[in-house]
């Protein structure tokens, strides 16, 4: 159906055979794909509506027959009970993510310039081994993880669990930065060095300087990963005082004897920081995951 | 040493060792950490899954491939890769058809494209323990009081028909639990095809169709063709994060077996039974298939570069 639609659509005028009924159908083609369009704005909108609508809802509303209708008086109880309920979690995870996500761009930057301009023998083929490591399933290396963690006695912390973070995350922002400054004419490195410049002075005043846009991904994308990851904070850091918001939330809701109001207020407060960052910072947010996919 | 231009390092063995040296050095720290946290627990981890540490008390004394036998007898551990493949196989395809017609849709570009893409791609930025609530409440099999979700909204536009069991079908279950994924993962594949798209040539579609081909086989025979490196990349990288599927299902199913699949055993396996050689086995087990599905794309991928 699709491809009859846009086969129909062709992008010069001159191309279109005929006359009026070429045009008609041109017109009945567009509207027909932009119909297809909406109604994917529509199913992927749909958990929103639903968890915006009921997050407003006083507690009498939360009944099968008015599951799909508005509210019928617009409340924020359920988001101020949630917010008590989270606001630790909340908070943790800011402590996480925000230092958590600067480390690794650093990292990342130091590596990726490495690979990028300072090449070593095997290079390549070291680094293939290091990607490695962003596809594995943690679960291969959570018993031993746990117990190191354990071991430096940062099991329970949220330090423990940033250090698991930063750690897997080497290879995904080495990537990125990599594949950055690739695109950094290596004529401005080699003038440096005839300068004088060394490895670490070139780094600092021509590479740093002209990275702005790669820490703007890398950061995102671990903020991201690290706010929204499950796996290591379950294992790493289940105590409730010290847990993440997505543990937190997962406690909260997972007992099914809170209100659904409460439990999608919860959820929308849990998601703010990161739809925050993907509605100011999309176009960032989308080269994260190409490089994500290998792809530059 | 720091004047040598690229022309003549090559030249002497020891000047060039002390240019890449520093280099080397500098991003040595991050080597030593993937190698002891990725390869060097990934070994422990091997040598845990072959051990008697059956209970909480530590144990690695070597007990050989028992634990591996007694999971190839376990039922809970064959249902759970069954569930998984059911998983996999629909978040696959769905994700790859749905992602494959948004991208065709905007191909050609549409007004608001900027609109429909971030729309589309927007549910990436959220964590599948949020997600799943939602989906637990639309996915909610429960009759009468404690009905909520599309079975109500069936129910009410009067397609009773369609009101079923969702990821509580004992059959279809896992059918229903891929669906958050596809909702989750569509707009990934759709960037990916929309940069593979917008990667072939204008001309290529041209000179088709001064041949005479219609829109139709233009897409058949010249885009299409052109697409397979990325659905290919697609195909690893859900089927990869499917393999690894764990929060979505904690958080819609909690720990229902209904909705076992292999990671959420061996989680529980450590955590609820603490047997840690059981664990490590189920995780070693899924690493397995994990590198069968990735290593051959990176080799791949690093040989493109190459080039």
């Amino acid at each position: 159906m699709a491809t009859q639609t846009l086969a129909t659509r062709t992008p010069a005028p001159q191309a279109l055979p005929g006359g009026s009924g070429a045009r008609t159908r041109t017109i009945t083609a567009r509207t027909v794909k932009y119909l297809f369009l909406l109604v994917f704005v529509v199913v992927v909108a749909m958990p929103v509506y639903v968890l915006v609508v009921t997050s407003f809802k006083p507690l009498s509303d939360i009944d099968p027959s008015k599951a799909w209708d508005f509210p019928t008086s617009w409340t924020t109880s359920a988001w101020s009970t949630a917010f008590d309920q989270l606001k630790n979690g909340l908070g943790n995870s800011l402590l996480l993510a925000v230092p958590g996500s600067i480390a690794s761009a650093v990292l990342g930057s130091l590596n990726g310039y490495v690979l990028a301009k300072w090449r070593f023998p095997y290079a390549d083929v070291v680094f293939a081994f290091c990607l490695f490591g962003m596809f594995i399933p943690y679960q291969a290396v959570m018993i031993p993880l746990v117990q190191v963690v354990t071991d430096i006695d940062l099991y329970g912390k949220i330090w423990g669990l940033m250090l698991a973070h930063v750690v897997y995350g080497i290879p995904i922002c080495t990537l990125i930065f990599r594949n950055y400054y690739a695109s950094i004419p290596t004529e401005l490195i080699e003038s440096a060095r005839i300068d004088g410049a060394g490895m670490l002075r070139t780094y600092w005043s021509v590479i740093l300087p002209n990275s702005a846009p790669a820490f703007v991904v890398v950061i995102i994308w671990q903020f991201t990963s690290m706010w929204n990851d499950f796996l290591f904070a379950v294992f790493l850091v289940p105590s409730a005082e010290n847990s993440t918001v997505t543990v937190a939330l997962n406690n909260l809701t997972g007992a099914n004897v809170v209100p659904f109001n409460q439990q999608m207020a919860g959820a929308l407060l849990a998601s703010l920081p990161t739809l925050v960052v993907y509605i100011l910072l999309g176009r960032f947010f989308m080269r994260g995951l190409m490089a994500g996919a290998l792809k530059a | 040493m720091k004047r040598s231009s690229p022309r003549d390092r090559p030249r002497r063995g020891r000047a060039r060792a002390r240019t890449w040296l520093p280099g080397l050095l500098l991003i040595s720290p991050s080597l030593i950490a993937v190698a002891v946290f990725v390869y060097g627990m990934i070994g422990y981890n091997l040598k845990v899954s072959v051990s008697k540490w059956h209970s909480s008390v530590k144990d690695t004394s070597y007990e050989g491939f028992k634990t591996y036998r007694d999971l190839m007898d376990d039922e809970r551990f064959t249902q759970a890769w069954q569930n998984l493949l059911t998983f996999t196989v629909v978040f696959i395809v769905g994700t790859l058809v749905m992602g494959l017609v948004m991208a065709l849709l905007l191909e050609k570009g549409a007004r608001g494209e900027g609109f429909f893409r971030s729309v589309y791609l927007f549910p990436m930025a959220i964590s599948f323990i949020a997600s799943g609530i939602v989906w637990r409440w639309l996915m909610n099999p429960a009759p009468g009081d404690r009905a909520s979700g599309l079975n109500v909204l069936f129910g009410r536009i009067g397609l009773d028909g369609l009101q079923n069991q969702w990821w509580q079908d004992p059959d279809w279950g896992m059918a229903a639990m891929a669906m958050p994924a596809i909702w989750q993962m569509s707009g990934y594949v759709m960037a990916l095809f929309l940069a593979g798209f917008r990667g072939i040539p204008e001309e290529l579609r041209e000179a088709a169709r001064v041949d005479g081909a219609g829109e139709f086989q233009v897409y058949r025979h010249v885009v299409f063709p052109q697409l397979r490196p990325v659905a290919l990349s697609a195909l690893i990288i859900v089927g990869h994060i499917s393999l690894k599927v764990f929060d979505l299902i904690v958080a819609v199913a909690g720990q229902q077996i209904i909705a076992d699949v292999p990671a959420i055993y061996m989680w529980q396996a450590v955590f609820q039974g603490y047997d840690y050689a059981k664990g490590a086995a189920i995780a070693t087990c899924l690493l397995l298939f994990v590198a069968v599905l990735v290593v051959p794309y990176l080799v791949h991928t690093f040989r493109q570069e190459k080039r």
